[in-house]
């Protein structure tokens, strides 16, 4: 095992590289992800809002 | 006041498809990165002359591969968006920036962390590494300008002409290593006659640049839909003041 | 439709164009853009002794020679060959018949004084083993400098 994390000498390197992509790339789907949930959250009372409207008949003609 | 609704057919249908797409590259993601990192870290041996530092390479190679394809796919998008003035277009390519600025980044920061131990210097300015560091600062410059407008129209031109400007910069970047002596050596997968690595170290290097592939296609999807449905919202919250 | 299709000829003709220019820029800076000189490119264009530039090729099978920190070795592109001293401690690949880049000048005698000493690899990726089996068949093609 400690063999393993030595890599020959160049463990702090390769764990440095592996670490750092691991970290950029967790840190970015974490932010695409909230950002996407933030947006439906936003979205969702208006689209209903559009549905009622519509429902109930009184959409304006020129937007359809 | 016919805010252009009937173009959201569009986008929908677009949405739609990547919605079907979405759990096949995302559960394509998981196993391929449990598969590349198993095979980089546990089974592909160490390398003749660079010992285990090339372990390095499996996630240094896929990251550049992708910040190259990322930023074509922008500049096509980009042109697509400027000639035929597509919805889709110019948000695909604002989705796509970030992440091709991460990968790029990255291979920076595990080229720099491979530079070391292997050639003795973090960093020199030969041909390659610069047009590199040139590559995450057009990302970087595209993102700001998406940031400084108000009107995404604007934007959106502004930031297409900057990254069709910028093109001229990846056969720079891909065939730097042939035109000037650099101190990064040549292709080593991409080349006329065929690659020139072993196959237990090739197949790990694979797997990973599928990886990575399939990553940027789900982180993509993410990003794209919340551009589009951020337009959806805009749009919607100005017909709501105007009733 | 034709604004479309102007629109097009004036994005294709602009990247054009562009690269164009850029070629032509790369072109006349080529001699800033190489990271260094082949042993080759100095008897073409020799450089005086005091400036400093990068010399690179191979590390010449047989010419490294280490006294404490002390080091000398020839740098060959297998055509010209230039004598090397360096003092200091030189990266993990540095070895003979592989690829270097030093940082120096040349002193009065023609030989190149290292300030600074890079290992560059090549393209090759293998496990040692088959490097060993390459050898002992005879397949080892032999490293061609800088081409």
């Amino acid at each position: 095992m400690s063999d393993f994390l030595h890599m020959g000498g160049y463990g702090v390197f390769i764990w440095a590289s592996y670490g750092v992509s691991a970290l950029v790339l967790v840190t970015l789907t974490v932010i695409s992800l909230r950002n996407l949930k933030k947006i439906e959250r936003e979205l969702a009372p208006l689209e209903e809002a559009r549905r009622d409207a519509r429902r109930r008949g009184n959409i304006r003609q020129e937007i359809e | 006041m016919a805010i252009d609704l009937h173009r959201y057919a569009n986008p929908a249908r677009f949405l739609r498809i990547m919605g079907a797409i979405f759990p096949w590259v995302a559960i394509s993601t998981a196993v391929l990165l449990i598969a590349g990192l198993y095979l980089g870290l546990f089974v592909s041996p160490e390398d003749y002359q660079q010992g285990d530092t090339v372990r390095i390479m499996f996630i240094h190679v896929p990251a550049a591969w992708m910040a190259l394809s990322i930023y074509t796919m922008m500049a096509i998008s980009s042109a697509v968006g400027l000639i035929w003035k597509h919805p889709v277009a110019d948000l695909s390519a604002k989705a796509a920036a970030p992440i091709g600025a991460c990968f790029t980044f990255l291979a920076l920061v595990t080229g720099a962390l491979w530079g070391q131990p292997m050639w003795g210097t973090y960093w020199v300015w030969d041909a390659r590494l610069t047009s590199v560091l040139i590559l995450f600062f057009l990302y970087l410059g595209y993102m700001a300008i998406w940031e400084s407008f108000d009107d995404p129209s604007k934007a959106a031109k502004a930031a297409a002409i900057l990254v069709l400007v910028g093109v001229i910069n990846i056969p720079i970047i891909k065939f730097s290593v042939d035109w000037w002596n650099t101190l990064h050596q040549p292709a080593s997968v991409a080349t006329m006659d065929g690659p020139k690595i072993h196959s237990s170290i090739l197949i790990p290097l694979l797997v990973m640049a599928a990886a990575y592939m399939s990553l940027f296609m789900s982180l993509f999807i993410v990003r794209v839909k919340s551009e589009i449905l951020a337009r959806r919202l805009r749009l919607l919250q100005m017909n709501k003041l105007q009733e | 439709m034709t604004r479309k299709r102007r629109r097009l000829v004036v994005v294709l003709l602009s990247v054009g164009i562009l690269g164009l220019a850029a070629a032509l820029v790369l072109n006349a800076f080529e001699d800033s853009l190489v990271f260094f000189h082949s042993p080759s490119d100095l008897v073409e264009k020799p450089v005086p002794p005091g400036r400093t530039f990068r010399l690179g090729g191979l590390v010449e099978e047989g010419s490294y020679v280490k006294q404490g920190v002390d080091i000398s070795f020839n740098v060959t592109d297998l055509a010209e060959s230039i004598p090397v001293k360096y003092r200091g401690l030189v990266p993990d690949l540095f070895r003979e018949g592989q690829g270097v880049v030093a940082e120096g000048q040349f002193d009065e005698n023609g030989t190149f004084v290292a300030s600074n000493v890079l290992a560059k690899h090549d393209e090759n990726y293998m496990p040692p083993e088959v490097a060993e089996s390459l050898k002992e068949a005879g397949h080892w093609q032999e490293q061609a400098g800088d081409e």
